[in-house]
């Protein structure tokens, strides 16, 4: 039963990475520690093998549908390997419940930016 | 080609949001990408489909250079991750069809409405 709920959120995980673009790991790693009994640090390590495909396709897709700035997206991959480094040697080193609440801390932080930005009046064109 | 300094600073912010997100891949296995679309949309003006598309870009990179560090460390399981990752390719389909569908504005809020629930579920944990 956990691995067909594993496999329910990982569909899940995918359409939320494909509808927001954010890869999925926000539900894999639920997903893989809750239902699959992973700890922290292996599922988020697991959840990164499972990114990989689900990103492919979704460049796939909104690449045909118009959505993606090429060279943009490349200058942010290509010097995204320094935090990737650091932040893997870093995750490896400190406690779960400190990157939990790391994480905890800077979602918040962002949905308040974003709501805010969302209810904010035009100021340029916009759907 | 000669670049403005208007362009320089722009590719400075990229490569600020690009090391930003992939240190939170890094620490954190979400694929950065929840730290790179709201810097887009917020830092550099990005429409919400624009910078979800141009970050599932950048997540291919941060994603497959994160997964082979942390293989060193023996912490991937790659029998776990098919079990999740292959009916995520079909929520991806999905996911893309759906957000062509929806005002950007509702994107940017069904972004927040998920990074406050994941705050809350790893806050309660």
């Amino acid at each position: 039963m956990s691995e067909i709920a594993a496999a329910i959120m990982g569909f899940l995980g995918g359409m939320v990475g494909g509808l927001l673009g954010v890869g999925g790991g926000i539900l894999f790693v639920p997903a893989l520690a809750i239902f699959l009994d992973e700890s922290q640090v292996s599922a988020e390590a697991t959840s990164l093998l499972a990114i990989v495909p689900v990103a492919l396709v979704a460049v796939w897709r909104q690449v045909g549908y118009g959505n993606i700035r090429v060279r943009d997206g490349l200058v942010i991959g290509a010097l995204s390997p320094l935090g990737v480094a650091v932040g893997v040697v870093t995750s490896n080193e400190i406690s779960q419940r400190a990157l939990e609440l790391i994480f905890a801390g800077l979602a918040l932080a962002i949905a308040t930016q974003l709501v805010l930005r969302a209810l904010r009046p035009a100021d340029r064109p916009c759907d | 080609m000669e670049r403005s300094p208007d362009a320089t600073a722009r590719t400075l912010k990229l490569a600020a949001i690009g090391t930003a997100g992939g240190l939170f891949s890094g620490l954190l296995g979400v694929g950065g990408g929840s730290v790179i679309v709201p810097l887009l949309i917020i830092w550099l003006g990005f429409g919400a489909r624009e910078a979800t598309g141009t970050s599932m870009m950048a997540i291919v990179v941060i994603a497959a250079v994160a997964v082979t560090l942390q293989a060193f460390y023996g912490n991937v399981d790659p029998s776990n991750a098919a079990l999740v990752g292959l009916p995520a390719i079909a929520g991806a389909f999905a996911g893309t069809a759906i957000q062509q569908r929806i005002p950007e504005r509702l994107i940017s809020v069904l972004f927040a409405v998920l990074l406050v629930l994941i705050a809350i579920e790893l806050i309660v944990r």
